[in-house]
């Protein structure tokens, strides 16, 4: 019987433990196991022969670790092909009457995906594929996925079997008894992610035993809308007259799992120590227990690789701050490739309180695809939030989903066939949660029931693709009133009806409404307020802005969202302090006071200053005082020259705490500080430049790298900090980066300066081919090396040019260089 | 650990039968501030300086009869004798507000919120084996993998068994690394002090545990040993790795360079010596 079919009505059960009976037929640690489908035949079909015997209606063929990483492709097609033999020779020979399947067994490829492993995702997915084309070659039921510790992973997998089979395929995660994925997720992530991405059955197995899962199972359970399934250890190890025993027994195993599958389990099965016994006695508890029906649960979810974000409950807040439209200052970061910028603006906005961060990179002369899928990972490697991909290009959108490590919002489709038929594929492959703006070949409609009407056909259409009304939300669109001022009423009865007429969540991008008008954030924030009153699910909007979030937190204390007010009350508590440095709301007013009471131009007390004669803004930089800088140098900026405060504050600051540095009065953590504080100091200067349309100061470039094979980027990311405070142009390569990229870059920019980094012995001929190319192809180029194994020797050896022990003597090298330059 | 303690004394060990791997899972250890720091770049000497500059006489003199940190009556003198003795700073020693400096305070507070920032982040697991040790003719302890090491053959000399362990903190430590590396290097390299500082703190928990239970069966403890030590190379650790099945139960993954993820991860071997 087909396996989807089969499912539907029935409990499935899965074999239990291969490893470990194994090792007791004399697997030696090291040995890989797949090689026994060759080598040990017999004892494979033995051990599958017994978990059909014993009940088991899927029997994984032994491929946990059959792939491209561990075996060449003749033997890895040897290896799935006999272990396909096997598993059919075994279902053939059982004794059970029950349906057999063989399922493809896919395990981890053992490597960390960047950002936190070296292993690109999509060389990842190309393993993967490679094995899953083999097991369906083979003849495989379906793909099991398990033994998964990193939600990226997961999704590498699941991709390549999705994209190679159409195949049943079930996933498992393999969750510490903290409940979480090593790399953090929690079971209701991965459902979000993984449904999104049509697996077929998902849940847990190894790491524990089936009391511990408990509380991973409940949460499955309570968000899965697909079948749930456990494939539990028996129990923890132990020792026991010098051998390893599991300390959960079959009787009680069983027991446990009948538990489960009252709860709402449909697919159990054992994972390390378990035997056919165990299986065994998992089928005959559960004779008298009819399966619990599958429902939908009906959540309307977006995930990162931590955590869900739930629409429909408490009101949700979408950070607009990464979006270049009107500011001069983030779109000159995007022409410079300078995300850090980018990074900082995202992590302002998780500090201030959304839940959601909107990523809009578009300008019209930069490659979009590929910045919106740099700019999503890097933002994924630094905070946890989920983000709402935002353009208008479905090449980009293409690129953004595909890499994004959970299950996305999908900024935007709307009424238009043409839009819809490109975005909605997209969705339906990689899952999302799809904002959908009432708007069509038409224009916007002016009534609120022409709104809900595009909003009809959109859930029709997207129906086609197997897109539930529960991954919609459609933004009404706010229109502003100084055009015509019935526009908020229409737009306010349209939430209103599409969010209790036809059920579906809705969002708005709220700032709209006030264009054109004076004091706009009273017009703006009094308008949410009245949305969220008629069921607004989520905001598109500006968290630096006191107005929108004391409506945020005052709504939800007034609608019994938020028990005992506490989120209200550490909010309001907070109100003064709340606005970051660096928003528009603290220019008008609020970063004087700071300024005033900190830094009031005092220079006793700090050490490193101590008996020198130092300005207010040179005090808060050698000192480390972020906000202090930053709003000191606003105000110098009304009066100064932006130049002028570089030259007379910012440098020679820099300079104090550089000579105390090599000195040694001062340590690494002090220099970065005051380097991170003349950098908001910086700033502040550039934005007030690019507002000006005047470029900035900039000294010579400066390319630098962490070279092909290494990883360590720390003390490269250090020199670059202190560089780029001293105004070099620097840029910054990434690490691991190949020789002829470096060289490709310093002569694209005919880059005076060339740093290289390494950390490990194993890496420095890296470094050494870097700098032979670089002597061929830019032979103008100086190189300084620097990094825990360089020592002047070393570098002299591989033929650089400079050696420098840390950040300041590369500054040193590098004013030098630059001094004979312009001397030449 | 005290029942593996026993079959080492009365050599009951399988020789590979004990290959699975046990588990060993630990609450936070105390948190060593002046070793964070150190480990940040702040020689502990300077940390310690620091600590004492700030008072006169007649200001600790005050402090020996009630401590300004801990308000628990501490005798200071004794705490800072025992800070200058083991360079490492004890509660009482810690900066307190009146001798602090603007930046001394500031740096103060990154740690404190490090810390603070860091705590639910953290995990500490343990997985380990216990091998039987039998050397070859010249001497070298026989595992089941190959080396030549003769740092770890004298390291082993005498012992009947060791203990093969893999410890994390995790993976959260290096989401914090990441998340400030570059958006505040400072606060990058307080993390990278930190994920040091726990996971050593870790290893001495474990290793005490097994010191605790060797001696109390009568069996005398080899100081850990790491691979990547003396003439250990590194290019042992799949084996080790393999050996506690690290990647399946701790999430320890190796990269091309055999270096583990993540990155806060320690591996080490423990001679018994019966």
């Amino acid at each position: 019987m087909d396996l989807r079919e089969y499912m539907k009505n029935n409990f499935l059960f899965l074999d239990g433990g291969m490893g470990t009976l194994l090792q007791e037929a004399g697997l030696q640690p090291g040995e890989l196991p797949e090689r026994w489908n060759v080598s040990h035949a017999d004892v494979i079909v033995k051990i599958q022969k017994d978990y059909f015997d014993a009940g088991s209606n899927i029997v994984l063929a032994n491929t946990f670790g059959a792939n491209s990483l561990k075996f060449d492709d003749d033997e890895l097609k040897l290896l799935v092909d006999s272990a396909f033999d096997n598993a059919r020779e075994a279902a053939r020979t059982s004794i059970g009457t029950q349906e057999k399947y063989v399922a493809l067994d896919i395990g981890p490829l053992g490597r960390l995906l960047k950002p936190y492993g070296d292993y690109e995702f999509e060389d990842a997915v190309e393993a993967y594929a490679k094995t899953v084309r083999l097991g369906v070659a083979a003849g495989a039921d379906l793909i099991f996925i398990e033994t998964m510790n990193d939600s990226y992973d997961t999704k590498a997998a699941l991709l390549a079997a999705k994209e190679n089979s159409d195949l049943p395929v079930f996933v498992s995660n393999a969750y510490g008894s903290d409940g979480k994925l090593m790399t953090g997720a929690s079971p209701a992530a991965m459902v979000a992610m993984l449904e999104g991405m049509h697996a077929d059955a998902i849940g847990a197995n190894c790491s524990l035993g089936p009391d511990q899962l408990i509380g991973v199972m409940e949460e499955y359970i309570e968000y899965a809308s697909v079948p749930v399934l456990i494939k539990p250890n028996a129990g923890l190890p132990r020792s026991e007259n010098g051998k390893t025993v599991f300390d959960v027994y079959p009787p009680e195993f069983a027991a446990s799992i009948k538990g489960l599958l009252e709860k709402g389990v449909r697919i159990a099965g054992g994972c390390c120590g378990t035997t056919p016994e165990y299986i065994k006695a998992v089928k005959e508890v559960s004779l008298d227990i009819t399966p619990v029906p599958v429902t939908d649960k009906n959540k309307s979810l977006v995930s990162s690789y931590t955590h869900v974000v739930e629409f429909g409950k408490s009101p949700i807040l979408i950070g607009e701050r990464i979006n270049p439209t009107g500011k001069k200052r983030f779109q000159q970061a995007l022409r410079e490739n300078d995300v850090d910028y980018i990074l900082n603006e995202g992590l302002k906005q998780a500090d201030a309180g959304v839940q959601v961060l909107d990523v809009n990179v578009g300008l019209p002369e930069i490659n979009e695809p590929e910045m919106l899928e740099r700019v999503a990972k890097e933002l994924q490697a630094v905070t946890d939030l989920p983000l709402q991909l935002d353009t208008s290009d479905p090449v980009a959108m293409e690129a953004g989903l595909r890499c994004y490590n959970g299950k996305a919002m999908v900024n935007s489709v709307n009424g238009k066939e043409e839009v819809m038929e490109a975005v909605f594929p997209l969705v339906a492959k990689y899952g999302g949660f799809v904002v959908a703006l009432t708007l069509d070949e038409g224009g916007i409609p002016d009534t609120a029931e022409a709104r809900v009407a595009i909003a009809r056909k959109i859930l029709a259409k997207a129906a086609e693709y197997g897109i539930a009304k529960k991954d919609i939300i459609f933004d009404p669109l706010a229109m502003t009133i100084s055009a015509d001022t019935t526009a908020a009423l229409a737009t306010m009865q349209a939430v209103h009806d599409i969010r209790f007429g036809l059920g579906v969540n809705t969002s708005l991008g709220i700032s709209n409404v006030s264009f054109g008008l004076p004091q706009r954030m009273l017009i703006t924030s009094t308008f949410f307020a009245l949305c969220l009153e008629q069921g607004l699910s989520a905001a598109i909007m500006n968290p630096y802005s006191t107005e929108m979030m004391s409506v945020y937190y005052t709504f939800r204390a007034l609608h019994n969202l938020d028990p005992n007010c506490t989120d209200f009350i550490t909010y309001a508590q907070g109100l003064p302090k709340m606005v970051p440095a660096g928003s528009e709301a603290a220019s008008s007013g609020a970063g004087s006071n700071t300024s005033g009471a900190g830094a009031a131009g005092t220079t006793s007390g700090a050490a490193s200053a101590a008996g020198r004669e130092v300005s207010q803004l040179q005090n808060a930089i050698i000192r480390g005082l972020k906000e202090q800088a930053a709003n000191i140098t606003k105000e110098l900026l009304q009066t100064v020259e932006p130049l002028d405060i570089v030259q007379n504050d910012v440098i020679p600051a820099l300079d104090i705490v550089g000579k105390d540095f090599e000195a040694k009065k001062v340590y690494l953590p002090q220099l970065l500080m005051a380097a991170e504080a003349s950098k908001e100091a910086f700033e502040e200067i550039k934005a007030k430049m690019a507002s000006s349309g005047n470029g900035g100061p900039t000294r010579c470039s400066f390319v630098i790298a962490t070279v092909h094979g290494d990883i360590h980027d720390i003390g490269k990311n250090i020199v670059k900090l202190i560089l780029e405070n001293y105004g070099f142009d620097v840029h910054d390569l990434g690490k691991d980066v190949p020789e002829q990229d470096i060289v490709d870059k310093v002569v694209e920019l005919h880059a005076p300066l060339v740093g290289l980094s390494a950390l490990m012995t194993t890496t420095v001929p890296a470094m050494e081919n870097t700098i032979k190319l670089l002597r061929e192809q830019a032979p103008w180029a100086k190189v300084t090396v620097g990094g825990a194994v360089l020592t002047q020797e070393y570098a002299d050896k591989i033929g650089a040019d400079s050696y420098c022990k840390d950040a300041m003597e590369t500054v040193r090298y590098a004013e030098e260089i630059e001094a004979s330059l312009k001397a030449e | 650990m005290k029942e593996l303690m026993n079959s080492i004394k009365e050599d009951r060990l399988a020789v590979t039968d004990s290959i699975t791997p046990l588990h060993a899972e630990y609450e936070a250890p105390d948190v060593n501030k002046g070793e964070i720091l150190r480990y940040a770049g702040i020689p502990a000497s300077v940390v310690r300086a620091r600590n004492t500059s700030g008072f006169d006489d007649a200001y600790l003199k005050t402090l020996s009869e009630k401590c300004a940190k801990c308000g628990k009556g501490c005798n200071m003198s004794a705490a800072f004798e025992e800070a200058e003795r083991t360079g490492i700073p004890n509660h009482c020693t810690e900066i307190t507000d009146e001798s602090a400096s603007e930046e001394e305070k500031a740096l103060d507070k990154m740690l404190d919120d490090a810390i603070e920032m860091a705590s639910d982040k953290l995990t500490y697991r343990v997985s380990y084996c216990c091998v039987k040790i039998e050397f070859d003719e010249d001497g070298y302890p026989i595992f089941p993998f190959e080396q030549h090491s003769d740092d770890l053959k004298k390291n082993l000399k005498g012992c009947s068994a060791a203990i093969i362990f893999a410890a994390t903190i995790g993976s959260g430590i290096d989401m914090l690394i990441r998340r400030f590396e570059r958006t505040s290097p400072a606060k990058g390299l307080i993390f990278q002090g930190m994920g040091a500082e726990r996971v050593e703190a870790l290893c001495d928990k474990f290793n005490d545990d097994v010191v605790k239970a060797a001696k109390e069966a009568g069996l005398t403890v080899h100081p850990r040993y790491s691979p990547g030590y003396g003439d250990l190379p590194i290019d042992v650790q799949p084996y080790v790795l393999g050996l506690v099945d690290a990647q399946r139960r701790l999430g320890i993954t190796l990269n091309g360079s055999y270096l583990m993820s993540p990155s806060k991860s320690v591996t080490a071997i423990i001679g018994i010596e019966r």
